[in-house]
């Protein structure tokens, strides 16, 4: 009987509760809902009404024919909140199924950020060693600036971030997590 | 635009071939409403006209084959629905206009969501080129009741809204029932369009996957078949599924021999005058029920939600037991209390799987009853303390003693019963005893002042010659006083029964409790003539002060035929116990008698 797991919960109760420390971990759900009028604000009231964290949030139509839109939420919490966080989701009409991507060992999950690096001599040198590592692609070229796309996972995209700071980092814009299964079946 | 032309007379909705056929025909969008409504058997709509559902209630007056109650306040329309509601098991009907009849009906939505009571509730929008404009009457009611439904829709053509009602209509009463709000522009209500059938709609799943395999139903019966303490802690969603889940509740509580509590929304599940029954638990509750929740080595959940009003304490709730937990919601599982077993589904067919499992293992191996001798001896000495005991009175009505009388003189009536909310509605909870479900309508989850006066107007409309009577608090029942009107214009003879303590006495005995008794604006002051009152509206009033009179005036009561305000002058200090002090375990109950407030805790002050 393990659908649903059994640490010591951290209660939404008003009433306290002692429990130990329970590991908190991060998670990326996908929800599938039908794209229609006001789903994202369903899914985005539902988060804020029960003070839910949540980390990024990226929505686009996936299914044309379907009318169906993939929302790929990260949140954190203990197990259970997150289990929570999912049968909560899954109350709403519009949401078909919630997937819990992060359960599965074979999810892919990518980002894409554009970062804008002003500069000149050295730094901009470097700035344009450093993208080439990452397989960064400058997308818009000045005398003093750039415009980078880089694309990966959320770590990679971090690090391409803090590494920009020192090298003249202007502005930066994600798009938040996408994820994905390896492989031939779909979820 | 097609003018409203009224339905063929054959496009009924028993006739399947008339439906279809139907669908040909182009119809205004409040016909196509009506057309849906009559399909979905719709016999009564509480509502109140405005700008913008005028076309509505056009096609409604021509049609003549719905009721409409108008209410006074939007707010007493939908209370008066969940009346209906749960008084019948079918979903009540909401019509209000845009705007303020949208936003004055927010209350009484919410008071449905969060008690599982199915509604659809039906509002006007401004014309469709309007919307956005901030437009006369223009709120944004998807918005403001997004979190406040189930589900809710603007319907922006013709063509979709009998579809949509139909689909509104599955999703308030399938799966754990809810309130679902329609919005239609008034362009569309003229708008013409093509009918959709209920058979043809869409109607897309609320039921969760259901956990109830045989595995599952085998490991729960095991475990009540081992439990030396177990306890059955039962909710409203035994009587969301129906009166059969509640007959098959009792079927297996005595062929297992286990005791029965409740929360305050689940009574009447069980009866009352049974041996097994351990009355309410929770905050006010009995003291044999807290105690058993408290001590038991099994607990059964069944459609009942963890709130913090029944649990008290959280780490020190019920430390011992196991617990199962059976629940339509799969979001509430491991919400509050995290559980040992799961199960999902409708509480009815998992109580049938249950008791039929229950018996066949019984012809096999029958457990030995002798098991649960010790746990009903403690139970026993847990009744002996007489938790709802209180110092009786000669010369002044305790309002424990008003419920009592209450309960005596009504016992031979088909009774039905709501509350406000406030002291008189623990008293009503503990001193009045169901033995029926769908007999007791109280607000539980939001707890609205206001509740009772409109819940009666519409238990009493789907039951004309039930004696329906509102146990009321002098604070609460000017909330929704106005509905006195509607029961005059329609014939309803709902009666009130008014604790009257001139004071918000839930909220003075806080006081008393937590601010060292410290009134602050909680005196009913200017409270009045309930007796008048009653007379204006064209109703009658009574007003009894001495227990010598309280008999005679509630036999009068019970014969008028008409709306009744009875004022009943109870003493003014009395305090509701026992009471589980917030913050504190169930086995830390106050009875009543010299409390000082010093039991309750720095922390528990700051809890609701
Ligand atoms: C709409 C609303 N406002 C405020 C409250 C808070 N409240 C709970 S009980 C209560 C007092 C009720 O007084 P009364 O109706 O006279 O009942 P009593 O407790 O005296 O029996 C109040 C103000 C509420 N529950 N609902
Ligand atoms: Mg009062």
């Amino acid at each position: 009987m393990s659908d649903t797991p059994n640490d010591n919960a951290p209660s939404q109760s008003v009433y306290p509760v002692s429990s130990g420390d329970p590991a908190i971990y991060e998670c990326i759900l996908a929800a599938i809902v039908d794209n229609e009028p006001g789903v994202l604000a369903r899914v985005v009231g539902l988060i804020s009404a029960r003070g839910y964290n949540i980390e990024s949030l990226t929505v686009a139509e996936t299914d044309v024919m379907k009318h169906r839109s993939r929302i790929t939420i990260v949140t954190s919490g203990t197990a259970t909140k997150i289990s929570q966080i999912k049968a909560q989701l899954e109350r709403l009409v519009p949401v078909r199924r919630v997937i819990d991507v992060t359960a599965e060992s074979d999810a892919i999950e990518r980002e894409l950020a554009l970062v804008k690096v002003e500069g000149s001599g050295e730094q901009r040198l470097e700035a344009m060693r450093v993208a080439d590592i990452f397989r960064a692609r400058p997308i818009d070229i000045t005398h003093n600036s750039f415009v980078f796309e880089v694309t990966g996972t959320r770590d990679k995209v971090n690090a391409f971030i803090d590494l920009m700071r020192p090298l003249g980092l202007v502005e930066n814009s994600r798009t938040g997590v996408l994820s994905i299964r390896r492989g031939a079946e779909a979820n | 635009m097609n003018a409203i032309t009224p339905p063929p007379a054959q496009s009924q909705s028993d006739d399947q071939s008339a439906a279809t056929q139907a669908g040909a025909v182009q119809k205004s969008g409040a016909d196509l409403l009506l057309d849906a409504l009559e399909e979905q058997g719709v016999e009564v709509i509480f509502g109140y006209p405005g700008g913008a559902v005028l076309p509505i209630y056009d096609a409604l007056d021509k049609r003549g084959t719905i009721k409409h109650i108008m209410v006074r306040h939007e707010q007493g329309a939908v209370h008066a629905a969940e009346g209906y509601a749960r008084s019948t098991g079918k979903p009540g009907i909401v019509l209000v206009t845009s705007g303020p009849g949208a936003t004055n009906a927010v209350t009484g939505l919410t008071d449905a969501l969060l008690d599982s009571i199915p509604l659809v509730c039906i509002t006007g929008q401004v014309a469709r080129p309007l919307i956005g404009t901030d437009a006369f009457q223009e709120c944004d009611t998807i918005g403001i009741t997004r979190n406040c439904t189930k589900h809710n829709y603007m319907v922006d053509h013709a063509d979709r809204l009998a579809g949509v009602v139909h689909e509104a209509f599955h999703i308030a009463t399938q799966g754990r029932p809810g309130p679902v709000l329609i919005d239609i522009p008034k362009d569309v209500q003229f708008e013409s369009g093509s009918y959709t059938a209920k058979a043809d709609a869409v109607a897309r799943p609320t039921v969760a996957k259901p956990l109830m395999d045989d595995e599952r139903i085998a490991k729960v019966v095991d475990m009540l078949r081992s439990a030396r303490k177990p306890v059955f802690y039962t909710g409203g969603g035994v009587i969301n599924a129906g009166p059969r889940a509640s007959e098959t509740l009792r079927a297996l509580a005595h062929a297992s021999n286990v005791p029965v509590t409740s929360t305050l929304m689940g009574l009447g599940a069980f009866p009352a005058s049974d041996r097994q029954w351990l009355g309410m638990l929770g905050m006010h509750g009995s003291y044999e029920a807290n105690n058993a929740m408290h001590d038991c080595d099994l607990m059964v959940c069944i459609g009942a939600r963890f709130d913090d009003r029944v649990t008290g304490r959280l780490d020190a709730f019920s430390p011992g037991s196991k617990k199962i937990h059976i629940d339509i919601d799969p979001s509430s599982i491991n919400k509050n209390v995290p559980v040992d077993l799961p199960v999902i589904g409708d509480a009815g067919k998992i109580l049938a799987a249950l008791l039929q499992k229950w018996q066949s293992t019984e012809v096999d191996s029958p457990c030995d009853p002798a098991r649960l001798d010790g746990w009903w001896a403690e139970i026993a000495s847990w009744r002996g303390k007489n938790s709802f005991a209180y110092a009786k009175s000669d010369s002044l009505i305790k309002p424990q003693y008003a419920v009592e009388r209450l309960y005596e003189l009504t016992k031979g009536y088909d009774t039905y019963i709501t509350t406000e909310v406030g002291q008189h509605q623990m008293w009503a909870a503990q001193h009045f005893h169901f033995e029926e479900p769908n007999r007791w309508m109280t607000s539980g989850g939001l707890g609205t002042m206001g509740y009772g006066l409109p819940a009666a107007l519409g238990v009493q409309e789907a039951h004309p010659d039930a004696l329906v009577i509102d146990i009321a608090g002098d604070a609460s029942v000017q909330m929704c006083i106005q509905e006195m009107s509607a029961a005059i214009q329609y014939g309803l003879p709902i009666k009130i029964f008014i604790l009257n303590n001139e004071y918000l006495g839930m909220v003075r005995q806080w006081q008393e409790l937590l601010h060292d008794k410290r009134y602050a604006q909680s005196y009913s002051a200017s409270l009045p003539d309930f007796v008048k009152l009653a007379e204006a509206y064209g109703g009658e009033g009574f007003c009894a002060e001495h227990p010598d009179e309280l008999d005679d005036k509630i036999i009068a009561m019970i014969k008028s035929d008409k709306p009744v305000l009875f004022d009943c002058r109870v003493t003014k200090e009395e305090n509701v116990f026992p009471m589980i002090p917030s913050g504190a375990a169930h086995n830390d109950m106050l009875l009543g008698g010299a409390v000082t407030g010093e039991e309750i805790s720095a922390a528990g002050k700051v809890l609701v």
